[in-house]
């Protein structure tokens, strides 16, 4: 058996699973996992990478010896507290609707002259990702506890949650996947893990107020662009480019559907 | 050197409870890289707390510890604005200090 | 009286003149690793190692955690003593190559209560060991490790 095959089968045994568990009782198992979930909340380590990240916010960095710390996120230069939890969002200078790692791109290279590219470039474990990671918890944190509020005020920002919506029931690849196959349908997991009905208000704010996160399994910071390039991995997707609008549209859908819920983040995960 | 700790240590009905949270990769010896070779272990091995100067916890860990370390434990006694002061050491002979006030 | 025993005499005049000196330290200011248990290949040593023998299950020791640990890298475990005079509580899991995860020694300040998080290969029995008044007693809890889904 070749590869793919191993891999359709791995797959077919995952989905016969959770077919046959999604409908199972609230048991003991779930209860346990709950218990579990609720132990990590206690001590996050996230917060540790939120300190390296409010460091490098600070921190003069660059050709231009600049700190982030003018950067616009939204809600005027320099306005951290609340920012992410109105994100994406349409900027006037770009004329582009960004999400949170992008727009710290504009602002990296703007105020501080670094090339992006190494940043898009490296992967998600690698230095450059390591710096946005670790800013993306920083910035996160910064809004927890605050109501997510995404307009769709700006016509670019409707269009950017239309293509979203899209991007999410968009079937295709080797396994004629789409974001929907796992999250469009209410009350489904896999093994013990649920998964949250996306277009549902409900399922969109489990999602999106709780990346980034820190994942326990291997010890390291996610932010939200590297949540959405595992999602298409495990579609069997061409990766997506870092940073790029079908990234953003995606986390435009959720963010918009999610409006009213509140900000966890950043979040503890397995 | 390592990276600063976050610690947290408030006071409720004469009981300080302590908050610790580490930076460390805790690796176990046990794992392999890419090219198949072993990564050495690499783990906290001491830890020691001080509320107000007095030594109030003493622990030794081995690699079975998870990443980026979290301990949490209570002391009789302790007051706000009092200094709790947690120390870690690794096989290596790395250490660090760091500090936080009672709230 | 034998050379030998005349040998250690001399040995621990000589160590009690270093502890006078300030050399060696009191216990509660330096601890020793403690590497004959922690590199303890079966249960048995690693107590034997910790000077524990066969502990008495208690009920008075508890394990706080969930049956189930969706993820084995990180399993969150609360160790309480509720026996007077605790001195020492050490968390140990039966199946982790290094079964010993940690020890931690106590003051009478210290309340006997001690959370941390353990890294575990696979499902396991958890033990608390509990040092009180000299003796030492123990508690164990199976806990079972899953394979996650995608992650959350």
């Amino acid at each position: 058996m070749d590869r793919a095959s191993v891999g359709i089968m791995a797959f077919l045994a995952v989905s016969a699973a959770a077919v046959t568990v999604a409908y199972a009782q609230k048991d003991a198992a779930q209860d346990s996992i709950e218990a579990y979930r609720e132990a990590l909340q206690d001590g996050n380590p996230a917060e540790l990478y939120e300190a390296s990240g409010e460091e490098l916010w600070k921190t003069p960095a660059g050709p231009k010896a600049a700190s982030l710390e003018r950067c616009d996120l939204g809600l005027g230069p320099g306005v951290v507290k609340g920012a992410y939890a109105q994100l994406p969002r349409h900027f006037a200078d770009t004329d582009r609707v960004q999400d949170l790692e992008s727009r710290l791109l504009t602002c990296m290279q703007t105020l501080q002259g670094k090339d992006p590219k190494p940043y898009i470039e490296a992967s998600f474990t690698a230095p450059p990702k390591e710096e946005m990671n670790a800013l993306a918890a920083y910035i996160s944190g910064q809004s927890k506890d605050a109501p997510i509020a995404v307009t769709l005020a700006h016509p670019k920002e409707q269009a950017m949650y239309e293509l979203g919506k899209r991007m999410f029931n968009y079937q295709g690849g080797p396994y004629d996947f789409a974001c929907a196959t796992c999250h469009g349908q209410e009350g489904t997991r896999i093994r013990l893990q649920e998964l949250p009905y996306i277009p549902s208000a409900k399922g969109a704010a489990a999602g999106w107020s709780s990346w980034p996160a820190y994942r326990v399994s291997a010890g390291q910071m996610w932010s939200m662009q590297w949540r959405l390039n595992d999602c298409f991995r495990q579609q069997r997707f061409p990766e997506p480019v870092y940073t790029s609008d079908a990234t953003i549209a995606l986390s435009m859908y959720m963010a918009a559907t999610a409006n009213g819920a509140t900000m966890k983040t950043p979040g503890i995960k397995r | 050197m390592g990276s600063p700790m976050k610690i947290r240590a408030s006071v409720k009905d004469g009981v300080t409870e302590i908050k610790v949270l580490m930076g460390h990769e805790m690796e176990t010896g046990q794992r392999k890289d890419a090219n198949g070779a072993v990564i050495p272990a690499w783990f906290i091995n001491e830890v020691t707390a001080k509320l107000d100067g007095k030594m109030v916890m003493q622990a030794q860990w081995g690699p079975s510890i998870s990443k980026n370390p979290y301990l949490a434990f209570k002391v009789k006694g302790g007051k706000a604005g009092d200094k709790v002061s947690v120390t870690w050491v690794d096989n290596k002979g790395d250490t660090r200090t760091d500090e936080a006030a009672v709230t | 009286m034998t050379q030998r025993l005349m040998e250690r005499r001399q040995i621990l005049t000589f160590l009690g003149t270093l502890a006078a000196a300030g050399f060696v330290l009191p216990r509660m200011a330096f601890a020793n690793w403690d590497k004959v248990a922690f590199e303890a290949k079966t249960m048995d040593e690693a107590l034997k190692a910790l000077g524990a023998g066969t502990p008495a299950t208690s009920g008075d020791v508890q394990i706080v955690a969930s049956d189930i640990a969706e993820n084995g890298a990180v399993v969150p475990i609360q160790a309480i003593s509720k026996l007077p005079n605790t001195e020492r509580i050490a968390i140990l899991v039966d199946k982790n190559p290094s079964m010993l995860a940690a020890s931690f020694d106590l003051t009478p300040e210290t309340i006997p209560e001690v959370t941390a998080r353990i890294k575990m290969g696979q499902t396991s029995n958890v033990v608390v060991l509990v040092k009180a008044d000299g003796k030492f007693y123990a508690a164990s809890k199976e806990i079972k490790v899953t394979l996650g889904g995608c992650g959350g």
